[in-house]
């Protein structure tokens, strides 16, 4: 297997592999915190942050405990495990020692726990056998990705709430055909960029 | 022992002795980190109305309640709340509370329906899109343009557009937080005190023929009322009568005399 280049893997993660509208992984959020731009950047700001520390601890834990011992099919449940944990060791230091970060970041990381897209990084990594460097680097351009992608939808449907159109498809309706057209544009990359 | 007996034993150990590792690391974490909170701000967020609409001048109940106890911001910030609340603080904290007279959203506009439109509006149903538009539909662009701006603005529902297309106030679930007034790109919206019972419902400055042009319930600046007070309360100025709140009496002279019936009693 060709070793990928850092850079390639982080545009592989950021719009190749992008989580929420090729992937379709994490919709809950997108669809649910995607109402006004200020929740939105928020939570992807604390998405970006748990995916590269999801991303770091799993490979450790892969590689250094579940390789050796030859316990490789428990790989989903103690990632699971160990996410959560490691978000709630992370709420509980930031609260202590930023509580300014705690305010803006606090009631997000809660929510993504055990957000499948969390649970997706580590597990692609695992699959593309990745290395440490690699692992990290996709954990945090499948944030930015995501954060990218939630930016573009919540000021999408910020702005489109001044429009008048059919009650029929007002609210979620609406928000599904806009993610639709979202996910077009981005399936394009698939043909533009050939890495 | 079997083979997958084994495994099993050694599959449950490893996972097993993960979630212990990781428990007592939390527990550990949870010691180490805790942040001491200060039970008066908790007992405080308790009684406060739990809107967070920043009425207070800060971001939320919970950063207000802090501010309260440890920055000594006034108790009686809440004005959702109001009385209640400041009192209720007020005994947390040890401290006397006067009542201050509620206040409501007053609308200085009689125009709605009663005055032309120049044209017709087609776009985003808000006020301040349709000021950008030479400055409204309406002929007169002082008044409320009838959008709905400060219905949005308000957390509590308590403003609706009427028939006459003007914005009313439901002083049941008002709150006073003034978010409606400040959410009004024309400035029509003012505080007005429950027991002030006579107001000029417009701010117009244009001239008495100007208005007469475009509304039938302007205000033409013709002293009338001015005149007539009893009390010297009223003052015509820029083609507008003002009423000194202080001096009125509510005796309703200025509303019977006024040839526009701009002024109001309630």
């Amino acid at each position: 297997m060709v070793e990928k280049a850092l850079f390639a893997i982080f545009l592989e993660g950021v719009f190749i592999k992008n989580f929420l509208i090729i992937q379709f992984l994490g919709l809950c959020s997108f669809v649910g915190v995607t109402k006004d731009v200020k929740s939105a950047a928020g939570m992807s700001g604390a998405v970006i942050f748990v995916m590269a520390m999801a991303a770091t601890a799993s490979y450790l834990l892969y590689t250094y405990i579940l390789v050796p011992t030859g316990m490789t099919f428990l790989d989903l449940i103690s990632f699971i495990v160990v996410i959560a944990a490691l978000v709630q060791l992370v709420e509980f230091v930031v609260r202590k020692n930023i509580p300014s970060l705690y305010r803006s970041l606090g009631i997000y990381l809660p929510l993504i726990t055990t957000n499948c897209a969390v649970l997706g990084v580590v597990l692609l990594n695992v699959q593309s056998e990745y290395n440490f460097m690699q692992s990290v680097v996709f954990g945090i351009a499948a944030g930015v990705g995501y954060t990218i992608v939630m930016l573009m939808m919540a000021s999408i449907r910020e702005r489109s709430s001044f429009v008048s159109i059919p009650s029929s498809i007002r609210g979620l309706p609406q928000a599904f055909l806009i993610a639709t057209m979202l996910s077009l544009a981005f399936v394009n990359y698939f043909w533009v960029i050939p890495i | 022992m079997s083979t997958t007996t084994t495994f099993i034993i050694e599959s449950m150990a490893i996972l097993g002795g993960l979630g212990l590792a990781v428990g007592l690391m939390l527990i550990f974490a949870s010691r180490k980190f805790k942040v001491e909170t200060n039970p008066l701000v908790e007992e405080i967020i308790s009684i406060l109305p739990g809107a967070n609409c920043g009425a207070c001048g800060f971001a939320g109940c919970a950063d207000f309640a802090d501010r309260v106890v440890n920055e000594n911001a006034p108790i009686t910030g809440c004005p959702v709340g109001g009385f209640e609340v400041a009192k209720g603080i007020g005994g947390i904290l040890g401290q006397e509370v006067s009542e201050s007279e509620k206040q409501y959203p007053f609308i200085r506009c009689h125009g709605g329906l009663n005055c032309v439109d120049r044209f017709e509006y087609v776009g985003f149903e808000d006020c301040k899109a349709v000021m950008m538009l030479s400055d409204g539909e309406k002929g007169c662009s002082y008044g409320c343009m009838g959008r709905g701006t400060c219905v949005r603005a308000c957390p509590f529902d308590a403003l609706t557009i009427g028939e006459d297309r003007l914005p009313h106030v439901n002083k049941n679930l008002c709150t006073s937080c003034g978010l409606c007034i400040s959410s009004c790109p024309n400035d029509v919206l003012v505080f007005a005190k429950e027991s002030e019972n006579v107001h000029v419902r417009c701010v117009s400055h244009d001239k008495g023929k100007t208005v007469k042009e475009v509304c039938t319930v302007g205000c033409i600046g013709c002293k009338i009322c001015e005149k007539n007070c009893p009390e010297q309360a009223i003052t015509v100025t820029n083609f507008l009568a003002v009423i000194d709140q202080d001096k009125c009496t509510g005796c309703g002279i200025c509303v019977e005399k006024c040839p526009q019936n701009t002024i109001e009693i309630r």
